[in-house]
């Protein structure tokens, strides 16, 4: 009788094991590389050393006013 | 340090869908999801404007005030970015943004409305930089290659200028003391102080 409680029991604890509640933790966002770090790839534009932040920021600078500000190329009002 | 930001010339914008094309081509957009789209006022009408719109990467972000699961986060740019894999598709953001930016493919993780999806100014996502995982999940990183976001970059009368804001703001600045209108609008003062009334001498920069 002993027995059959014990694994009546056991059985039970087994059983219900399942029914615990899962882990609702919130998933965190993952941490970006900064841009500057670039990609690795052959695509990464020439004239600026990838992972110096400095050479990024000046590469972009330059990059918007000759590819978008005609009047950096010609006098402005001529 | 940079502080990315679009500004779209509204004298200059011809509704060529220019910029939403490249926008889909670079970074291989879904149908019925458009990070980018042109609208157009007063359409038909002689003086119609039309501009082309896409996430602002505010400063002050409402679509990172409201989201229920923190997603959104900002890089060192100032780009406004989200991470796909905290996102549960709620459409909060939508709700939030002025702009109607984030968009919701159809077919996507959640059946009728997916994982948001906006413009990364080309920045990528959370991903490693130029990753095949990034790709599909955010498109391109022009970014950290060096470029400028496509949808700018391939303009073609350079009504959509998108870069450093304080770069942008030059070009817009130069442009507008040259032909001579545009800085009695609303908001011209906040942004570029007193109005000249367009007779003072255009600075461009140089570089």
């Amino acid at each position: 009788m002993r027995v059959i409680v014990h694994a009546a029991c056991l059985a039970a604890l087994v059983g219900l094991a399942a029914c615990t509640e899962k882990p609702q933790t919130l998933g965190s966002r993952k941490a970006d590389t900064a841009a500057s770090a670039g990609t690795g790839t052959a695509f990464v534009a020439p004239g600026w050393k990838v992972g110096d932040q400095t050479s990024w920021d000046e590469q972009l600078r330059i990059r918007a006013q000759r590819g978008q500000n005609e009047y950096s190329r010609a006098a402005a009002g001529s | 340090m940079a502080r990315m930001k679009f500004i779209c010339d509204t004298e200059r914008c011809i509704e060529c869908n220019g910029c939403v094309t490249a926008c889909k081509a670079e970074h291989e957009v879904p149908w019925g999801v458009n990070r980018r789209r042109v609208v157009t006022l007063n359409d038909g009408v002689p003086g119609e404007r039309s501009i082309s719109v896409a996430c602002m990467h505010c400063s002050d972000a409402p679509c990172m005030a409201v989201c229920p699961v923190d997603c959104f986060y900002r890089t060192e740019e100032g780009v406004v970015l989200h991470d796909k894999d905290v996102c549960i598709g709620c459409g909060y953001c939508s709700y939030a943004c002025p702009f109607g930016a984030p968009q919701f493919p159809s077919n996507g993780t959640f059946g009728l409305r997916g994982k948001m999806d906006k413009c990364t100014f080309c920045a990528g996502g959370p991903e490693a930089n130029g990753s095949a995982a990034e790709f599909e999940k955010y498109g391109r990183n022009r970014l950290a290659e060096g470029k400028l976001p496509s949808c700018a970059e391939m303009c073609s009368t350079k009504a959509l200028i998108g870069g450093d804001g304080d770069v942008v703001a030059d070009i817009f600045r130069a442009r507008v003391l040259t032909r001579g209108k545009g800085s009695e609008v609303w908001g011209w003062g906040t942004a570029y102080g007193k109005p000249t009334g367009g007779t003072a001498a255009p600075k461009a920069t140089k570089s």
